[in-house]
């Protein structure tokens, strides 16, 4: 066995061979800057329209609708800020859930210490779930922005953002969802999901790294962040990263022809993941929603057994899978998503999530389940205490 | 060895530190231990444990339980090699900085491991000699 398996699709994905082509062809035949109204110049404009195009198309969305950004994270600081500055004077409220991605979270607390803005944390039930009566409770009538994620990065549940959205069309507040683990995963058309904005990362489905969108839903009020040569209709100025942008175009369309049939393989992937550790680990907590969650994600708990000790073991044995609690930092503050669904300090700190992808088989899942008790049982057996004397 | 097949995790850590921790040496407890002594790592939750027996001012016995990082229980496993059969006061006299050399280093963010490991064998012996009544 020396092939490594990669369990870790939703910290990034591969990237398509269809993709990299596509990005090495700009990369080495288009030259021009978009804004040159010279024939390079008009080249790589056509490559970033036709682009825009594919990505609005992927979502239902107008392609006027779609601002290129760097990555989620991005499109996230960009609906967060841009919304809010755009109301700066008559609104100053924002909602988010308590377990939003940092990209959220932080940003959220640096506006509310540095720009006055009032930020309310909805909180989730144990199964990471938020409650859209919870949001319409949050509301009032200075609230800006609604921020909920499409699903949960860590433990997988897929939230209500349907019901979410219709609570904010109804209150006239703009919603955003992040929606980096979703699209290209789960149905994602804003044709029928009321939500007003939503991110976008191109190297969680199958494209490069240091790309990404934001959908805006025309009429929504955004500022911009940073100020410069006015590119993206000024919503997000800088000269266009043309072959990150047309990846992100073929990896959008690549997604969703591919959607429903890797969702169908890629869940019964994960339900073995799920069945089989908890048969075989004790003491095996599945974190997340039971069955509204992701379909490429299995997280887990393993009381007794420190999330790092258990990634590097499965490193050593050629696996790669990840944790929220691994320790890099050198403090392991259980992740505050583990804390906001319930989850005692002691167990958060073995938390451990598999996400399984397109280059994902049976025979890795086998290997995957052979593999993780072992890994588990032997750190277990360097923490039990003795019986007290 | 698993680590060379894959390239896996020397970057991480040395080889000696994980070859601690994927076998680590004086796992559990001692039987009738003269002393018993933990120490936890307050930003993260990590703690180890060492039980020991002594004989003739020598350490003739210590085991460990840690939960933690690889850098937690290769830094308990290779302590408790350290002292073994050494005189008390030689143990006593253990630094972190020994348990770090022996490990062929650490990254500088987990050198609060090896602090651990050392605070909970000092904590151990402190009790070996207060139930001894010396």
């Amino acid at each position: 066995m020396t092939e490594r398996i990669y369990l870790d699709h939703a910290a990034t994905t591969p990237v398509d061979p269809e993709v990299a082509e596509a990005m090495v062809r700009v990369l080495s035949e288009v030259p021009g800057n978009p804004s040159s109204i010279y024939a390079e110049g008009r080249r790589a404009r056509a490559l970033v329209d036709r682009s825009r195009a594919e990505v609005a198309a992927a979502i239902g969305a107008q392609p006027g609708e779609i601002v290129f950004t760097s990555g989620g994270t991005e499109a996230d600081n960009l609906a967060l800020r841009g919304v809010l500055k755009a109301y700066r004077g008559e609104r100053d409220g924002l909602v988010i859930s308590a377990i939003e991605h940092h990209a959220v979270l932080d940003t959220a607390e640096d506006l509310e210490r540095h720009a006055h803005v009032r930020v309310t944390r909805v909180p989730v039930d144990r199964d990471g779930l938020v409650d859209p009566l919870a949001v319409e409770r949050a509301i009032d009538g200075r609230t800006a922005l609604v921020s909920i994620m499409h699903a949960n990065n860590e433990v997988g549940t897929v939230e209500p953002i349907d019901a979410i959205g219709r609570v904010c069309r109804a209150k006239g507040v703009p919603f955003h969802t992040d929606a980096v683990q979703t699209v290209g995963v789960l149905p994602f058309d804003v044709r029928e999901l009321p939500a007003d904005l939503a991110s976008i990362n191109a190297h969680k489905l199958y494209g490069p790294k240091g790309v990404g969108a934001l959908y805006v839903r025309g009429g929504t009020r955004i500022a911009t962040m940073q100020t410069g040569g006015g590119q993206e209709k000024g919503r997000r100025t800088g000269t266009e990263n043309v072959a990150g942008i047309v990846a992100l175009g073929v990896a959008m369309r690549i997604a969703a022809e591919r959607r429903e049939r890797d969702a169908a393989r890629l869940s019964a992937l994960r339900d073995r993941i799920i069945d089989g550790v908890r048969s075989r680990i004790p003491a095996a907590v599945l974190t997340g929603h039971p069955t509204r969650r992701l379909p490429n994600s299995a997280s887990f708990c393993f009381p007794g057994a420190q999330g790092e000790s258990l990634i590097v073991a499965l490193d050593l044995e050629g696996i790669s899978v990840s944790s929220g609690s691994a320790c890099t930092s050198g403090s392991t503050e259980p992740s505050h998503v583990l804390t906001a669904i319930g989850v005692a300090r002691d167990a958060a700190q073995g938390s451990l999530r598999i996400t399984v992808g397109r280059d994902t088989t049976d025979a890795h899942v086998d290997r995957l389940l052979e593999v993780l008790p072992r890994v588990v049982e032997r750190i277990r057996a360097v923490s039990r205490e003795p019986v007290a004397t | 060895m698993g680590q060379e097949r894959f390239g896996a995790a020397e970057d991480l850590y040395p080889p000696a530190a994980v070859d601690h921790f994927t076998s680590p040496r004086n796992v559990g407890g001692v039987d009738d231990p003269d002393g018993k002594g933990s120490d936890t790592n307050p930003a993260c939750g990590d703690r180890t444990t060492i039980t020991v027996r002594l004989r003739d001012g020598r350490i003739e016995d210590a085991r460990f339980r840690t939960f933690g990082c690889v850098a937690a229980i290769a830094s308990a496993s290779a302590l408790t090699e350290l002292v073994r059969g050494r005189a008390v006061a030689e143990a006593r006299a253990v630094e972190p900085a020994d348990v770090i050399a022996a490990l062929g280093g650490l990254p500088a963010r987990k050198e609060a491991c090896a602090v651990m490991a050392v605070g909970a064998l000092r904590a151990a012996l402190v009790d070996a000699h207060v139930g001894s009544g010396a």
